[in-house]
């Protein structure tokens, strides 16, 4: 099982998809926080001096935007590492047949889909806490705030991460590689649609339809996911009055969380039970 | 002792039956040959023997336990009809990651994949990426990782269609060398006079069935077509050589005939002596294995 982990990690740095990610994140963080530097030295340099406790309120909301915005970018570029790195790993091996060579080897086969899952998933929670930990940071240092609550939203991010990997695994052992990565992205898509009409319906009320986003949700929790993680972030008073992609204003019951992790075991255990059984 | 039996083996795609009854018995120790046109189910066939395909009915047994054993699986070699691999590795990577999954490890796999990288004469691209190798090299490296784990049965499907002359005759050897050191070989391909010149016994499959057996070690299982030339023929000799075989034919004094079995021919040089002939030419040939399949396809049509 280490040695298809091992292999998998290894495949990923051969074929320069860790090194384009880690490049891209990079210029990321770096335009990030440069942008942060800028709007501080502007708030420095503000001529105008309201009262000291206002003004201290009207900063922090702009760098809790500013960091939102920030995380919001990485939730999507974690979506899609998520989803595009394991996408054809099952799919692209069974089809060109060099799955075979694996199989018939002394392993089982669900030691060949844990393998894989370990691999991404080491490569993916890495890269996830070097990202947000990242924006955090810059937040920190550049613009002098810290993130509420993020020791809380970045495990709840690292886990939406892992339930796109394992959902992009066990497409993977169904389906071709267009077909997998077309059904992952619909699954995210309607998650992140039926999110909206949630937060909507939430804020006029209309109790139908937050029931579509909860039922959304519950097929697919990814976007939950990312909404509770906001909601943890945000600073008190903020949630009420607007409505951004990067907040909350109906915040998704925590219970949510224990759903999505049983959800991620769940698909991980019927896609090495379909993996099991299939014919290669 | 046999490694391998199955027992009315079955598999049907669908409502495409692809392997329709299949049953037979390879001893230990023997190259065994596995021939039948496309489409007569071979692949998937060996596919059932090795766990990836489920059959749909009958059963089997390979080295004592049912395909797909990992126990099993650890004394079994395979080199797949479309290996592909994966190609980002150097060879010597690829035999490395191929032996840690067969449990091997450390200085002994290190010196069997040097053993094996100098047998498959790829010692010098065993640092090169797969993706830059020829499909023979390929087909090469593949063979190598198939005998990594010293296995008890290889399979081979199809090992020589990509390799060039010097390619097969290197295939040939490996082949050889490996039944000689115990190894039960079962061997898929097309190339009946490659099967003829490595194979101990072959079948014949057509539409998912054995139709045909041949034991290729043994002398008196075929025909054979005899050539003679004496000095001189009468009919006195041509009646008396009837007795040894039959249709027998002169054109001057040259004689074609067939006998059914290869003990006869010491009997009939030595009768022909014994009449005062002056034997010039004695000849038997094998009809080829070609010839069979070809006739073994036709005549059993349906």
């Amino acid at each position: 099982m280490f040695t298809i982990a091992h292999l998998t990690f290894h495949e990923a740095r051969r074929k320069r998809v860790l090194l384009a990610a880690v490049v891209l994140g990079a210029i990321f963080l770096s335009i990030f926080s440069a942008g942060i530097y800028f709007i501080n030295d502007a708030v420095a340099r503000e001529g105008v001096r309201p009262p000291s406790a206002v003004r201290d309120q009207s900063t922090r909301m702009v760098y809790n935007f500013l960091a939102m915005a920030g995380l919001y970018a990485v939730n999507f570029l974690l979506v899609m590492m998520a989803t595009l790195l394991p996408v054809d790993t099952l799919s692209g091996e069974i089809s060109s047949g060099a799955i075979q060579s694996l199989i018939v080897k002394p392993v089982r086969r669900s030691q060949i889909v844990l393998g894989k899952w370990l691999g991404f998933a080491f490569i993916l929670l890495i890269y996830a806490t070097c990202m947000i930990g990242g924006v955090a940071v810059i937040v920190a240092f550049v613009g002098n705030y810290t993130l509420p609550n993020i020791h809380i939203a970045l495990p709840i991010m690292l886990l939406e991460t892992l339930l796109l990997l394992t959902l992009s695994i066990a497409g993977g052992t169904r389906f071709t590689t267009l077909t997998n990565g077309v059904f992952v992205f619909g699954m995210f898509g309607l998650a992140f649609i039926g999110g909206w009409v949630e937060q909507v319906g939430g804020l006029l009320g209309n109790q139908a339809a937050q029931n579509i986003g909860i039922i959304t949700s519950l097929i697919m929790p990814s976007e939950s996911l990312w909404r509770l993680a906001a909601y943890y972030m945000q600073p008190d008073g903020l949630g009420v009055l607007s409505l951004t992609p990067f907040s909350s204003s109906v915040a998704p019951s925590p219970s949510m969380l224990i759903w999505a992790a049983g959800y991620t075991i769940a698909i991980l255990l019927l896609a090495i039970r379909h993996f099991s059984q299939r014919d290669l | 002792m046999f490694v391998i039996e199955t027992s009315h083996l079955q598999k049907q795609f669908g409502n495409k039956l692809a392997v329709a009854d299949l049953t037979l018995n390879v001893r230990e120790g023997e190259v065994f040959g596995f021939l039948g046109p496309n489409g007569a189910g071979k692949s998937t066939s060996i596919k059932m023997l090795l766990g990836l395909v489920t059959p749909t009915a009958g059963s089997s047994l390979v080295l004592g336990a049912p395909p797909g054993n990992v126990q099993a699986r650890a004394k079994i070699g395979f080199l797949p009809e479309h290996f592909r691999f994966h190609d980002w590795l150097t060879g010597r990577e690829f035999l490395h990651f191929h032996g840690r999954l067969y449990g091997m490890s450390g200085a002994a796999l290190k010196q069997r994949i040097e053993v094996l990288l100098e047998r498959v004469a790829l010692v010098e691209a065993g640092d090169r990426k797969l993706q830059q190798y020829s499909k023979g090299m390929l087909q090469r490296i593949g063979l190598a990782m198939a005998l990594l784990n010293h296995p008890k049965i290889v399979f081979l499907d199809e090992p020589t269609s990509g390799l060039d002359p010097l390619g097969r005759l290197l295939v040939r050897d490996i082949i050889a060398d490996v039944r000689n050191e115990g190894t039960t070989v079962f061997l898929n391909s097309h190339l009946l006079s490659e099967i003829e010149v490595t194979c101990n016994r072959v079948v014949f499959l057509k539409q998912g069935n054995v139709v045909r057996e041949i034991d290729l070690t043994a002398n008196n299982v075929y025909v054979n077509e005899l050539e003679i030339k004496l000095g001189q023929v009468d009919d006195a000799i041509l009646r008396g050589l009837a007795e040894f075989g039959h249709q027998v034919q002169a054109q001057g004094n040259r004689i074609r005939m067939n006998i059914r079995d290869e003990a006869t021919l010491p009997q009939l040089a030595r009768w022909l002596v014994g009449q005062g002939c002056e034997i010039y030419h004695l000849a038997a040939h094998h009809p080829s294995l070609e010839q069979l399949f070809v006739e073994t396809m036709n005549t059993k049509e349906g």
